[in-house]
């Protein structure tokens, strides 16, 4: 996996977004329409974020995830994250986002509910 | 890329004079990008690396880093509009006080108050969550936003490392 790319994978019916070491604006700018894209042509139930390579993020993260969490919120589905380190919490805690999405600290522990 | 780093060293004497301009020294860096964003992690690591002199903590540092990816990429998005441009990054130490100064030559803010409230933003993709300016606020001690419709927009921003 090159460090800077995201990673999708299918797990059953949830779809895992493997997050690249660097999450921002530039790096997230072809997130959206490859998400939109898989969620068109998938059964998705659960969205799971492994965070456990990134190592920066600032609000463009915050954005993805919103985003991703109204779109899940339609259709009933779920917004899960696993792996985030200390920056990547910060971050998170500072966005307010910890009400609307889980946290895990393992990506088994994020697929087991 | 233009690159300066600029060191005024104090004049070397003796005794409690020495001690005091040493209080007094500035050290500046200075850096024009393009603005794109790939530049923008180039930014937050390159004020990451200048700042290290001071001794900081790892929170200390992502922090800054945060907070300049922030305003880089209002410069990039919104300050120019994604057209061609030069950001104008100053970074100054002083003491155990940094400032960092990030301008552009963009279209500017009509409303600055407004832009600055948490979740405002202008994007209508849904992308953006519109806390840029307040994840600045969040980071740093000291925000302060000038700018002028047509002419551009610059972000200063203060904070003491190592309390």
């Amino acid at each position: 996996m090159k460090e800077q790319e995201f990673r999708y994978e299918a797990k059953g019916h949830a779809l895992v977004i493997h997050l690249p070491k660097e999450l921002d604006h530039h790096n997230c700018r072809d997130l959206k329409v490859e998400t939109d894209l898989l969620l068109a042509e998938n059964y998705v139930k659960k969205i799971v974020f492994d965070f456990s390579k990134t190592v920066f993020m600032d609000s463009s993260g915050i954005g993805v995830l919103l985003n991703r969490y109204k779109q899940m919120e339609r259709s009933g589905g779920k917004v899960a994250i696993c792996g985030a380190g200390p920056q990547v919490q910060r971050v998170l805690n500072i966005g307010g986002i910890g009400k609307l999405v889980c946290r895990y600290d393992s990506m088994e522990a994020a697929m087991a509910e | 890329m233009d690159m300066t780093g600029e060191a005024r060293q104090p004049m070397t004497g003796g005794g409690k004079l020495e001690e005091v301009e040493k209080h007094m020294e500035r050290e500046i860096l200075r850096m024009e990008v393009e603005s794109r964003s790939s530049n923008e992690e180039f930014a937050r690591v390159a004020v990451a690396v200048f700042m290290s002199r001071l001794d900081p903590t790892m929170e200390e540092i992502d922090d800054v880093k945060t907070a300049v990816s922030e305003a880089v990429t209002n410069a990039v998005i919104h300050g120019y509009q994604g057209k061609d441009g030069i950001i104008y990054i100053q970074v100054a130490i002083e003491g155990q006080l940094l400032s960092v100064e990030i301008r552009d030559l963009g279209v500017g803010i009509r409303d600055v108050e407004k832009a600055m409230e948490p979740m405002y933003t202008t994007d209508t993709t849904g992308e953006r969550s519109g806390m840029g300016f307040s994840f600045m606020e969040a980071f740093m001690d000291e925000v302060q936003v000038r700018s002028t419709p047509g002419q551009g927009t610059c972000v200063m921003m203060k904070k003491r490392i190592g309390r």
